[in-house]
């Protein structure tokens, strides 16, 4: 029997550039950042006061005000990533018992348990709020989607930190392709710019501190990059096997071609220096995609602006595509948008498949000084038209997790 | 604080709590059925009971509350307020 293929009919990003796929696009094409001083909380003493937020998130088009009261910021955005994807794909009809929900998030709902944690510290025991674990619990976005909807499929949560997007696209595209489902709402979710982590991600060293230029401080493969951004949103693909999708006439926005994921298996935080795993999982993808490394035409990099990433990445697409990768463009769209965490693979995958749908590249902007370990074609500062029929998303997580997706120009 | 006063300062907190209209609460709503609240909205009803007026609300009381009205009862036992 043929292998079952899959495409993307919906797109749903909801991030500190844009919501909706037209707002989103025009800022990414535009090279428009999203970072912005932190305002939702004082930053006095704080080494870090930038971030990608997404100010005045209205939750009234999504859900009724008791669903708002009783879920975490992450839920919320979830819902409206998956509704705005679900309209995006000109809501199918669809069996409900073969369509499925996996949605990621690298931290879950955090500002609720904290929230409760004050209650617990302050009041007892007694106060706490039976809302808590439901609100808190990473697997929330997915069970709120599925009952959005009344999606009765395969549904879970992937939690593997700035990889979870990914792994839920790959795993989504996995489920279709292997008959579990016909249908996938695959997405991630995060809202987690909060006090305590982003005075634990700055102990890490890890986000900018570039506080008075912030939207030049996401600058990924620049020589002078000092850390990523921390941002919040969601993003969502509406997966669907491609011969249901052709027949309902649905406009195809690309096809979901490949996945490979692997383990650095080296350090809980830090890249292996040589891309090891990043490598493992680019060519497991392009062999799962059938399509040769001199095939690629776009890369959308992980590109957190850390040093590290960066620096491994460059070298990983180095020894991934040979000589090839001189050629390639690659860009990281975490320049405009900060880095969205579990959120960022599903609103990446978004941006690749546009690529290839509209023909245009989105840059990488802030980049101004070239890097030694950094030597690529990072489509500098400025979109290009660009005939892309084959790309790829890396995700690299926080844990050693990787993620590939290939998507590829739709011919039947 | 007599009982009109209590009466309508628990029908307040309740229609805000469970986001519910305001003319909705009424002594014989009941919680599930009328005010489309479970059994952990009603526990989060209760704590933002307890809460305002500084009562403690033991989970075994609780067992057996239908409607607003006899969590208005209840309350109003504990504060003292006759009916």
């Amino acid at each position: 029997m043929a292998r079952r293929r899959i495409v993307i009919t919906g797109i749903g990003p909801v991030t500190p550039v844009g919501v909706g796929v037209g707002p989103f696009w025009e800022a990414l094409t535009a090279g428009r950042s999203g970072v912005g001083p932190i305002l939702s909380f004082d930053t006095a003493g704080f080494s870090v006061r930038i971030a990608g937020e997404i100010h005045d998130f209205d939750t009234d088009p999504w859900m009724t005000p008791k669903e708002a009261k009783r879920t975490d910021r992450a839920v919320h955005f979830a819902l409206a990533a998956a509704k705005l994807a679900w309209r995006d794909a000109g809501e199918p009809s669809v069996d409900h018992a073969r369509t499925g929900v996996m949605f990621s998030t690298g931290i879950g709902g955090l500002g609720s348990l904290l929230n409760q944690h004050k209650v617990f510290l302050e009041k007892g025991a007694d106060r706490v709020s039976p809302f808590m674990v439901p609100m808190l619990m990473p697997n929330a976005s997915a069970g709120h989607v599925a009952m959005a909807f009344g999606f009765t499929g395969p549904n879970a949560c992937i939690t593997t930190a700035c990889a979870a997007g990914a792994h839920a696209v790959g795993e989504a595209y996995r489920l279709i392709r292997d008959g579990l489902a016909d249908v996938c709402i695959a997405g991630g979710t995060e809202a987690s710019i909060l006090e305590l982590t982003i005075a634990g991600f700055a102990q890490m060293q890890a986000l900018s501190r570039r506080n008075d230029e912030p939207e030049r401080a996401s600058r990924p493969f620049d020589r002078d990059r000092d850390g990523f951004i921390l941002s919040e949103g969601a993003g969502a693909l509406i997966l669907e096997e491609a011969e249901g999708a052709v027949a309902r006439g649905a406009r195809i926005y690309a096809e979901v071609a490949g996945y490979g994921a692997s383990a650095d298996a080296y350090h809980i935080t830090a890249p292996e220096p040589e891309g090891l795993g990043a490598i493992q999982a680019i060519q497991a993808c392009l062999e799962d995609a059938g399509e040769s490394p001199d095939a690629v035409d776009y890369i959308n990099a992980h590109g957190t602006s850390t040093q590290l990433n960066d620096a491994s990445e460059t070298r990983a697409l180095k020894k991934a595509l040979g000589d090839h990768a001189r050629r390639t463009p690659v860009s990281s769209t975490k320049s405009m948008t900060g880095h969205m965490l579990g959120a960022a693979g599903a609103v990446e995958g978004a941006a690749a498949a546009l690529t290839i749908h509209e023909g245009v590249i989105p840059p990488t902007i802030n980049y101004e000084n070239q890097d030694e370990v950094c030597d690529l074609d990072y489509v500098p500062n400025e979109a290009r038209r660009a005939d892309v029929r084959l790309a790829l998303s890396n995700s690299f997580g926080f844990g050693g997790q990787n993620a590939t997706i290939a998507f590829r120009r739709w011919e039947a | 604080m007599d009982m009109a006063e209590l009466q309508d300062k628990v029908c307040g907190i309740l229609a805000d709590n469970l986001s519910v209209p305001e003319d909705k609460v009424k002594p014989d709503s009941r919680f599930q059925e009328d005010l489309d609240a479970d059994s952990l909205d009603l526990v989060e009803a209760v704590l933002a009971l307890e809460e305002e007026f500084g009562v403690t609300i033991p989970e075994e009381e609780m067992e057996g509350v239908k409607t607003v009205g006899q969590a208005i009862q209840l309350v109003a036992t504990k504060l003292g307020v006759a009916a």
